[in-house]
């Protein structure tokens, strides 16, 4: 393990737990403990999973117009949302290509953001340039934690019972066994769940008292990406890049009418036109037909043509077999094309399907 | 008693007159975690010491496994593709990858003992 590799407040517990670690964006962070990630998967659509998900960036936007600043960057409707109210959204390059994805919650005095481990420099810096150094903070002392599965809210309401009530992709301060805490009704696994922000000193102890819940199961990233994977969520890097607009990766249900008709956002001219003709290619579920997993990079053919490439791909857990997501050009990517896929050279059958692989639960 | 090779890839080789067979180590199993593939080779394919015989894959990533010697592939282990996480349960028995006819024997000369083998894992860590 390298020594200049940073630790997240919970290193000693996840090696407690027996933590496989591996380096992820200059962190050492657990793909896996001691069950394996085939267990800690099944598990989470079962129970619940405790993610830790520190290495990610928080960063708070304290300008006085930060709400309407931002939306020069994102694509989101950011000036609709209510105090506690979050919403899924992504930064945009001149190209309409995406720089990063993100969560932002509007709050009382501030607009939250979360951003991935990898981006986080490159966002900070984004942001600074739009609002002004004094108008970003960057919180490197909080922790954030994700509790996650069909369990989720009973072993968190037993410790703050104001969770029970907080609906889908809202957000309050609540006190959790004695530890304040920012609690979103979030997660990135297709279940019902919870991403939990709070003092590094206070991590530790809140995950150890999370994790003697009946439900609950520590779980790693190898299982993370996995139930993203499934849940058909879009893993920064693989799925979207710099050169994928948000509309060819299906997110256009993120852009609101507004946003949409009056743009101003990097790239605007790029995705309207892209809402209007219909994107050249497009992101879609693979089906692969045998059990062979078909990683990122495998290309996608029809005849003899190469029509696409998988972006993220592999095991399914819960669906028993492999799955895959990548990016085929528009005439092959309705749901029932028949495409093959090159797998170490020899030729596999696929199909193009719906995603979610395994259906969404989330909180009403 | 058979006589059991490895190699520095963590595949192991039980020999067993002029035939082996072959699977990986219970290290590289532990190192991998849950299999959920194999790609196993061609009964009747040639393979040379060193290169590409099979494939497998663990929930993670896909991994090649080498062949530690030369020769042809007479059998493979199909309960593999219906089961694969034999490889976990049972690494260096049932969870065998395939059986070869050797074609130098002088090959195994390169490889370690078990003896060896422990040896090589403690210096890993």
């Amino acid at each position: 393990m390298s020594q200049d590799q940073k630790r997240t407040p919970l290193y000693d517990l996840h090696a407690e737990l027996g933590a496989k670690f591996v380096p992820f964006a200059g962190y050492a962070m657990p793909v896996q403990y001691a069950a394996g990630i085939l267990k800690e998967h099944l598990h989470t659509r079962a129970g619940a999973g405790l993610f830790d998900v520190t290495h990610m960036g928080q960063v708070r936007l304290i300008a006085p117009d930060a709400a309407e600043r931002l939306e020069a960057l994102v694509p989101g409707d950011i000036t609709a949302l209510a105090a506690g109210e979050m919403r899924y959204t992504m930064f945009t390059n001149g190209r309409g290509g995406v720089l990063d994805d993100l969560m932002v919650t509007r709050r009382a005095d501030d607009v939250f953001l979360v951003v991935n481990a990898g981006c986080k420099d490159q966002d900070i810096a984004l942001l600074r340039d739009a609002l002004g150094a004094a108008g970003v903070a960057y919180d490197e002392d909080r922790a954030l934690l994700a509790l996650q599965g069909p369990g989720a809210v009973a072993a968190l309401a037993r410790h703050a019972p104001g969770v029970a009530d907080l609906g889908f992709m809202k957000a309050a301060a609540l006190t959790i066994a004695g530890t304040k805490a920012w609690v979103s009704r979030s997660g990135y696994t297709g279940e019902d769940g919870f991403e939990i922000s709070v003092a590094h000193a206070d991590a530790d102890g809140l995950a150890r008292t999370l994790l003697a819940e009946p439900e609950v199961e520590a779980v790693g990233l190898g299982a993370r990406d996995s139930l993203r994977l499934e849940a058909g969520l879009c893993l920064y890097g693989n799925d979207l890049t710099p050169d994928i607009t948000p509309i060819e990766a299906g997110l256009t249900w993120t852009i609101s009418k507004r946003r949409r008709a009056t743009g101003g956002f990097s790239g605007d001219a790029v995705i309207q036109a892209q809402i209007a003709d219909g994107p050249a290619r497009r992101r879609v579920g693979i089906q692969p037909s045998g059990r062979a997993p078909a990683r990122a990079h495998t290309s996608v053919v029809v005849g003899e043509t190469t029509v696409g490439e998988i972006t993220s791909g592999g095991f399914g857990p819960s669906v028993g077999g492999p799955v895959a997501m990548g990016y085929v050009d528009r005439a092959h990517a309705k749901a029932g094309t028949e495409i093959v896929l090159d797998i170490r050279g020899k030729r596999h059958a696929a199909a193009v399907v719906k995603m979610p692989f395994v259906p969404h639960r989330y909180a009403k | 008693m058979s006589d059991v090779r490895f190699t520095k890839d963590h595949e192991w080789v039980r020999i067993e007159g002029d035939t082996a067979t072959v699977g990986i180590s219970e290290y590289a199993q532990e190192q991998l975690g849950d299999v959920v593939f194999v790609e196993l080779p061609t009964v009747g394919a040639d393979v040379e010491a060193g290169g590409d015989a099979a494939v497998v894959e663990s929930v993670k990533a896909a991994s090649e496994v080498y062949a530690p010697i030369g020769g042809t592939i007479v059998e493979v282990n199909e309960d593999l593709e219906a089961t694969p996480g034999l490889v976990n349960e049972s690494a260096e028995d049932a969870g065998w990858f395939w059986r070869m006819e050797i074609s130098d024997a002088d090959e195994l000369e390169e490889l370690m003992t078990t003896a060896d083998y422990k040896a090589f894992l403690e210096g890993l860590d």
